[in-house]
């Protein structure tokens, strides 16, 4: 572990510069250069918000704005979207860079490392243009947002541990890299983001306590949409279950570290 | 100090007869795997500083396992390497470029992915920007570049850092041959200021001009560490080698080794080289018309014999080399027991030094399809320049030269 992170800290220069060109070259020849970031989820939203604002706006009690749905929807996504994000870069990670890993020698690391601080940068304009967009629809967020940090570790930590699972797994068993996307799917309508839970039956809304996603979307919600602090327990019990599946995470990447060359 | 010692190295694929399998011996779970495959097993040797070694063998040998190894990107199975100094090794040009970056940014990713930080890379950039010799393209998005250029990039960068070792998978053919010299002077600096070398390369004069020592692997196994010369003549005599074919090695008296390989069917009895006075001679004069001749016994009834041979310096480079396919010359039906004498006479154009003659007795154009029989040092001979005026170098090229005052 304590190598890990020293290979990591050597490594620490090539890891920003990385970060650094992926969001230069992701917008390299595009006119709007990195408003496609945004403008890609902002217009899912969108469509969202046109198509079910009418249907789901009367069921959000708890705040008075005409987008009132339209705010909690983008909340919610925003978290969301750290998450999908995080799953669908380290799914195909070693397997992308299965050449560079045969052939440079340098901690393997700063790999998912590169995945995660990309996915913050996006995941922080997003968020600087969502409050903009908070701002014209007259919507503004109070000090809670302070907790958003604690609700991004916790989102990090779980994405990151379940990622590099499911990658490491995805180079022996292809077919892994086939099903994450439909789970994916299923996940995110399983989770309360388009739809506010108090719509779906009382019985089924037991089921969600299995959804680890769930709590950390829901304290998008508090912070971003009703301005309070997300519900403590439920925080700091996923952060621990995220902590244990990054760990778990961390175990078997370095277990499989040395097989992982030979099958690419 | 032994550089690197390489004590009992193996590396084996292992598969399982479910990947479940392997992700539970992961968990500490103990599964057998279905099957072990080695590339690689039972390696030894000892690399000592300032050594050049070039590592031979055919296709699926195990060389670039070997190399992989050595530079840490795979695991041995068994053994271990111990390595002491950096390691830079370029087994592929160009990793990891991105087409939309410019030449200078990714010249700083590829350092940063070799482990040189912020201040080492802004240090070396001048350097590497010199080397590459690209002109203004440096700052232009490498998808610009002609595949040429990028090369250029990436050579200097991998080059950038003198390493206590540097290991080269067959990346020595970089660009024009302007850059190849360029980029074959740079391996030679480094190697004069103390770096080790390990090549691979199926390029006989790379290895031979480059190198001190060469070891052949053969089916993962090391069939023979020795001088590059004597790897690349046994290495020849192994390609050729047929199912009844023989190899002999011999040494002869000035501590070098002749290898003879072949099937048989057709033999040198003797050879030898005549001077201009028609003697036998060890010595001869530079420019001085010789001739070798050599005597052939059959020994089976073939069906076309082609008499070959080269002349190489001491570093085994070719100095010349032709065979009597080329010259059109080619003996059609020789029986069993037929005695067949070739000559081949030549000025001695060459410069002061040793030089052998190697020989081939084939059936036509190489010695792949048939090899009768192959002899390295078949012939060893001294030039001397006692007559002609002095000059550098292993061709006589007489000029005349005129001086003139402007």
């Amino acid at each position: 572990m304590s190598d890990m992170l020293k290979g990591l800290w050597a490594y620490r220069g090539f890891v920003l510069s990385s970060i650094k060109n992926e969001f230069v070259t992701r917008f390299a020849r595009s006119k709007l250069g990195g408003f496609w970031m945004i403008l890609q989820p902002l217009a899912q939203v969108l469509i969202y918000a046109l198509i079910l604002s009418a249907v789901l706006s009367a069921k959000l009690p708890g705040i008075d704005s005409q987008y009132a749905y339209a705010i909690y929807l983008t909340a919610g996504f925003l978290g969301w979207m750290l998450f999908s994000e995080i799953i669908n870069r380290c799914l195909n990670l070693f397997i992308e860079q299965g050449n560079l890993m045969k052939k440079m020698k340098f901690p393997k690391i700063t790999l998912p490392t590169i995945v995660v601080g990309s996915a913050l940068l996006n995941n922080v304009m997003l968020l600087l243009a969502i409050l903009g967009v908070f701002a014209v629809l007259g919507h503004f967020p109070t000090l809670q947002i302070l907790w958003l940090p604690v609700l991004t570790l916790a989102m990090v930590s779980l994405a990151l541990g379940l990622g590099l699972v499911l990658g490491i797994l995805n180079v022996f068993i292809r077919d892994i890299g086939q099903a994450v996307p439909i789970l994916l799917q299923v996940a995110f309508w399983f989770t309360p983001i388009v739809y506010p839970i108090n719509i779906i039956p009382e019985r089924l809304q037991q089921l969600l306590v299995l959804n680890p996603i769930y709590p950390i979307i829901r304290g998008y919600h508090d912070v971003l949409v009703f301005g309070q602090a997300p519900h403590l327990g439920q925080v700091i019990l996923i952060m621990t279950v995220g902590f244990l599946i990054l760990a778990f995470g961390l175990f078997l990447f370095r277990r499989a570290s040395a097989e992982l060359v030979d099958a690419l | 100090m032994s550089l690197m010692i390489v004590d009992n190295l193996g590396k084996a694929y292992r598969t399982y007869k479910t990947e479940w399998h392997r992700f539970g011996r992961w968990l500490g779970i103990p599964c057998q795997p279905n099957e072990e495959h080695w590339v690689l097993r039972h390696l030894n040797f000892e690399i000592q500083p300032g050594e050049a070694i070039g590592i031979v063998g055919q296709n699926g040998a195990g060389k670039s396992t070997l190399l992989k190894m050595i530079t840490g990107t795979l695991q041995p199975t068994e053994g271990s390497i111990q390595v002491n100094g950096r390691i830079a090794a370029i087994l592929e040009l160009g990793m990891g470029f991105n087409p939309e970056l410019s030449g200078r940014e990714n010249v700083f990713h590829a350092a940063g992915l070799m482990g040189f930080s912020t201040r080492q890379i802004q240090k070396a950039m001048p350097d590497v920007e010199a080397f590459a010799e690209i002109g203004e393209y440096f700052d232009q998005p490498v998808r610009t570049y002609s595949s040429g250029m990028q090369m250029r990039v990436a050579f200097a960068v991998a080059t950038a850092y003198r390493p206590e070792i540097l290991i080269v998978d067959e990346a020595l053919s970089v660009g024009d041959s302007y850059f190849q010299h360029k980029s074959f002077n740079r391996i030679r600096e480094f190697q004069e200021q103390g770096t080790t070398l390990m090549i691979v390369s199926h390029d006989r004069s790379a290895i031979q001009s480059l190198c001190d020592r060469a070891i052949l692997l053969e089916q993962g196994r090391i069939l023979k560490d020795g001088s590059p010369e004597e790897i690349f003549d046994f290495y020849n005599a192994l390609i050729a080698e047929k199912e009844k074919s023989t190899i002999e090695i011999k040494k002869l008296e000035s501590g070098r080794v002749r290898t003879i390989s072949g099937t048989g069917e057709a033999k040198i009895k003797d050879i030898n080289l005549f001077n201009e006075k028609r003697e036998k001679a060890d010595f001869v004069e530079v420019g001085e018309s010789v001739f070798i001749k050599a005597n052939v016994v059959i020994n089976a009834n073939i069906g076309t014999l082609v008499f070959g041979y080269s002349i190489k310096d001491k570093h085994g480079q070719i100095m010349y080399g032709t065979n009597t396919w080329h010259t059109k010359q080619i003996v059609k039906n020789p029986r069993k027991g037929d005695e067949y004498t070739f000559l081949v006479s030549f000025p001695a154009n060459l410069g002061p030094g040793t030089y052998s003659v190697q020989t081939a007795l084939v059936d036509s154009q190489t010695h792949l399809t048939s090899n009768y029989e192959w002899q390295d040092l078949a012939l060893v001979f001294d030039v001397v320049n006692s007559n002609q005026t002095y000059f550098d170098g292993s061709c006589w090229i007489e000029p005349s030269i005129r001086v003139e005052k402007a």
